[in-house]
């Protein structure tokens, strides 16, 4: 067999639950542990291994001047880097930020603002660097994460369709939860790969992987409004943890654009 | 309950082969012999030039590849490929002695059973020539019995024309090879151009002529016009299509083009069966 | 004319039973014996297919109301065991299933080793399937055994598929069967065909399994006679008093508009109207999704993954539903040949209704309805084909 990969996981603005689906992938862990070498990873393990390495993993968001510097090195010493999460490939729930004012948030929270080093706005790390490959979610789903893995330990491209998440409904038999029950559902536009979890459960899909390709926002949340959603719910669905998307964004601005007119 | 079927073979069954030769061909483009393992599947294994294998390695991926080697001996099987996806960057780090598995040979084939007394001119750009390379073959060992053959290979530089070494052997049997380059670099004294360009001004009785191409979508559809123009009938133009093969026995629907599954039905098709589909953008 | 019931023991394929709710409680315990069967119950806001253990489990008593882009179930007194017509499942889903190995291979000492396939599941058993999904099984079976190459997973589970069928009483707004000469009436192919009566059913003998069955339940106390002829004319009557309703349905203020489908020249259609702007237009509210695909009973498409353990040495072959809406679908290297929403919608429908009749000498369709239901913006094939119908190509 080749010789291992070093592996290396990093953390930015995030809440470390894409991290933790790593320790999470139990009976495939050690599996993992026997085919790569985790050179770096602070929340598993103390023993940190120096750069570069073969994959590294990116968690969080950029939101402060420290990590802007920082991301780029991380990007020198990682030949695959691959961003994980919300967080790390669209900015996360905290680029709500972004619609607001960084100062009046600042000195609203914090007793000494001037302490407070930080940027105005929460963006994903491509905004920064190259990224060889992202993978959605919030978190993300552990039996992508383990594709993901085993595509780079065998030698071929990851297998994470960016189809919606319809898809996963259908194919676990899921009644649909906008058709049958009327509930303003984010899933026709929304990339696979949670296994469609919460429509699963009777609730609406609310965006956690992002947009699908293609995502028509338009068509979908103008069904919803004939049917009675209020814009103002629209507008919370599109704008939660992956608000800075492209295509979500464009939406929830379009959305709030117009019901201001 | 339901009317018996005949229980065919798995289609799924995939057969064990070796690679025993790897030959650099032009850059980034390697050919990769192949022969199968066990040896009754060996004797029983027949194809026609234009028909394709699908390779396979477990876990990397399966891939619809023409193969590229003469039908005269079955038992080897050449599959020439440029490393683009999953299964060819793979190969790519193979040697010779690694295994693949081969499901095939699949879909319809170039007309070799009507070339008899015609004159056939080849038209390949780039890699098409590599779908075409057995055919030519045949036509060199007169398989055929057609009159006469021309072949119009196009590629980008000099360096990137496909199976130079064979044009000797080819030239020998007859065949007259017209190679055309977009850009006449070191010292390249034929002609600079596109494929069409050639097509142009090559001797033909479009009564007698059968016309053989594969390229891109754009190309075949222009050298098809083309041969047209010189009078060549739609039905004499045969045309290799290239679509996502999966399955490769029609059932898995990826590589349907109009009402044509392009595994089955082709990948070889006469241009009059499909011209109504070709001219429909994303069809 | 009166006939006195005879002992059922004498009838054959094509004769009709009197099956009481008892009887037919008895036919799913007995079928359950070696089948795993499965029918219609409501679940999670919808009538779905799953296992059955008995008749106290099926939908009585509730009746769909369907449109494009809704689904919704509401009770009703009057409503029998299968006044509801069809949910979002089909005999698709268990035939075809949404995933399934093919192949599996085995690396030991550097030689692959492809595995020999685990013998099927119990045989299934399907209650309640209407004639739309009957025809789609017709359809299915000619992709799947019928075009040259064999699926050995489906052929496995078609060969043992025990169908009870029913016929309609009544048809939801989205259907159209009568539209594509796929019902309301059960056509041969089932076991055996149930039609719902004033508290019990009539029952046809559809195959030498049913008459097997009905043979094992007769010796039962289970109630169980023949029909008489006044009782056969009625049953059957139930089925053409639906079609000649579906036909003469007009669309009225306030409720969903009956769909149809006029079928003349549809492929010669389609094929004409391949660049017509409609296919823009319907772009601009289609999804993508992948919905009306996925529900559809008769399509078929599917991609394989590979799904290896991380040393590469143990591979399975996963086979999935795949759908023309996405851009894997078509995906070569450099993109998807079909990378516009409008030109992907325009394949599912020319497909359907047009390419095969080339390739199966039948529609694709068979008016099911599932499609404009299912679709979260209610986008209606039957709309979009009048629509490119009456107007003349671009």
């Amino acid at each position: 067999m080749a010789a291992h990969l070093r592996l290396g996981v990093f953390k930015f603005a995030s809440c470390d639950g894409c991290q933790l689906q790593l320790l999470d992938a139990q009976g495939k862990l050690l599996e993992i542990a026997r085919h790569l070498d985790i050179a770096h990873f602070p929340e598993a393990r103390s023993a940190v291994g120096e750069g570069p390495y073969d994959i590294g993993l990116v968690e969080g968001s950029i939101t402060t001047p420290a990590d802007a510097e920082r991301i780029q090195e991380i990007r020198r010493q990682c030949r695959y880097l691959v961003t994980i999460g919300a967080c790390a490939t669209s900015g996360g729930i905290q680029a709500l930020r972004n619609w607001g004012q960084i100062d009046s948030f600042v000195s609203a929270v914090y007793a000494t603002p001037a302490f407070i080093s930080t940027l105005a706005t929460s963006t994903p790390i491509a905004d920064h660097v190259p990224v060889d490959f992202e993978l959605r979610g919030c978190p993300i789903d552990v039996r992508q994460l383990v594709e993901l893995i085993t595509s780079f330990v065998l030698g071929r491209k990851p297998r994470v369709p960016s189809t919606s998440v319809c898809v996963e409904c259908k194919a676990r038999g899921t009644v649909c939860v906008a058709v049958a029950q009327g509930i303003p559902c984010l899933g026709p536009v929304t990339q696979a790969g949670c296994g469609a979890i919460c429509p699963a459960h009777g609730r609406e899909c609310f965006g956690c992987f992002g947009p699908s390709e293609p995502a028509n926002l338009v068509s979908l949340t103008g069904q919803y409004e004939r049917q009675g959603t209020p814009p103002e719910q629209l507008i919370r669905l599109t704008r939660s943890f992956n608000a800075q998307s492209p295509a979500f964004r464009a939406e929830s601005d379009r959305l709030e654009g117009a019901s201001h007119e | 309950m339901i009317s018996p079927v005949a229980q065919a073979t798995d289609p799924w069954r995939s057969h064990p082969a070796r690679i025993v030769r790897i030959a650099e061909e032009i850059g980034g483009v390697r050919s990769y012999d192949l022969v199968l393992d066990n040896t009754a599947v060996r004797a029983a294994y027949r194809f026609v030039p234009g028909q394709f294998n699908m390779l396979y390695l477990p876990g990397i991926g399966e891939a619809a590849i023409s193969i590229s080697s003469s039908m005269a001996t079955p038992d080897l099987l050449t599959h020439t490929v440029r490393s683009v996806g999953n299964v060819t960057a793979a190969l790519a780090r193979a040697k010779v002695g690694d295994p693949v598995l081969i499901r095939g040979p699949f879909g319809n084939p170039w007309p070799v059973d009507r070339l008899a007394d015609r004159d056939v001119v080849i038209v390949a750009g780039g890699l098409g020539l590599a779908s075409q390379r057995s055919l030519i073959d045949a036509l060199a060992r007169h398989a055929t019995a057609c009159r006469s053959t021309a072949v119009i290979h196009g590629a980008k530089r000099p360096a990137d024309l496909l199976f130079q070494s064979e044009y000797a052997a080819w030239k020998a049997a007859g065949i007259d090879m017209h190679p055309i380059v977009d850009v006449g670099e070191g010292g390249w004294s034929g002609p600079v151009g596109l494929v069409t360009k050639l097509l142009d001004t090559l001797p033909l009785d479009p009564q007698s002529t059968t016309l053989l191409c594969c390229g891109p979508d754009r190309m075949m559809t222009a050298v098809a016009e083309k041969a047209f123009a010189r009078g060549v009938p739609a039905d004499e133009v045969y045309l290799s299509l290239e679509r996502n093969m999966s399955c490769a026995v029609a059932h898995c629907g990826l590589c349907q083009f109009g009402p044509l599954f392009v595994c089955r039905d082709g990948p070889v098709f006469s241009f009059d069966r499909i011209a109504q589909f070709l001219a429909v953008p994303q069809c | 004319m009166v006939v006195s019931p005879s002992p059922i023991s004498e009838r054959n394929i094509g004769d009709w039973l009197r099956l009481p709710p008892a009887g037919l409680q008895l036919l799913i315990e007995t079928l359950a014996e070696n089948h795993r069967v499965v029918g219609p119950q409501v679940a999670d806001g919808a009538v779905v297919y799953r296992d059955l253990r008995g008749i106290a489990e099926l939908p009585v008593g509730w009746l769909d109301e369907q449109d494009g882009g809704r689904y919704r179930l509401h009770q009703d007194p009057t409503a029998g065991f299968f006044d509801h017509v069809v949910g979002p499942h089909s005999l698709k889903n268990f035939l075809f299933p949404a995933r399934e190995t093919v192949a599996s291979f085995v690396r030991t000492d550097g030689e692959w080793v492809q595995q020999t396939h685990a013998p099927e599941d119990r045989p299934l058993a399907v209650i309640g399937v209407r004639a739309c999904d009957m025809a789609a099984l017709r359809i299915q079976d000619k992709v799947f055994l019928g075009s040259g190459h064999v699926d050995p997973g489906y052929q496995a589970r078609r060969q043992r598929l025990f169908t009870v069928a029913v016929n309609c009483r009544r048809a939801a707004a989205t259907c159209f069967c009568h539209s594509m000469a796929c019902g309301p009436a059960v056509e041969p192919g089932f076991d055996l065909a149930l039609t719902e009566r004033d508290g019990w059913f009539a029952c046809q003998i559809g195959s030498p399994a049913g008459h097997a069955l009905i043979q094992r339940l007769a010796t039962a106390d289970a109630g169980i006679v023949s029909c008489t002829v006044e009782e056969v004319d009625a049953a059957k009557q139930v089925s053409i008093d639906l079609e000649a309703s579906m036909h003469a349905r007009q669309p009225e203020a306030g409720a969903p508009r009956p769909r149809s489908l006029d079928t003349h020249g549809i492929r010669d259609l389609l094929y004409a109207q391949m660049e017509h702007p409609r296919w823009e237009e319907v772009a601009t509210r289609c999804l993508s999704c992948t919905n009306c695909t996925l529900v559809c009973p008769t399509c078929f498409c599917s991609s394989v993954t590979e799904v290896a353990d991380l040393s590469g040495d143990h591979v399975e072959r996963e086979r999935h539903w795949a759908s023309c809406f996405t851009l894997d679908h078509a995906r070569m290297h450099g993109g998807s040949v079909r990378s516009s929403t409008a030109s992907r919608y325009r394949q599912w429908v020319t497909h359907k209704l047009a390419g095969w009749i080339d390739q199966f000498d039948s529609s694709g369709c068979t008016g099911c309805g599932r499609c404009i239901t299912w679709c979260p913006v209610g986008i209606d094939l039957t709309e979009e084909v009048a629509a490119l119908r009456h107007s003349d190509p671009p």
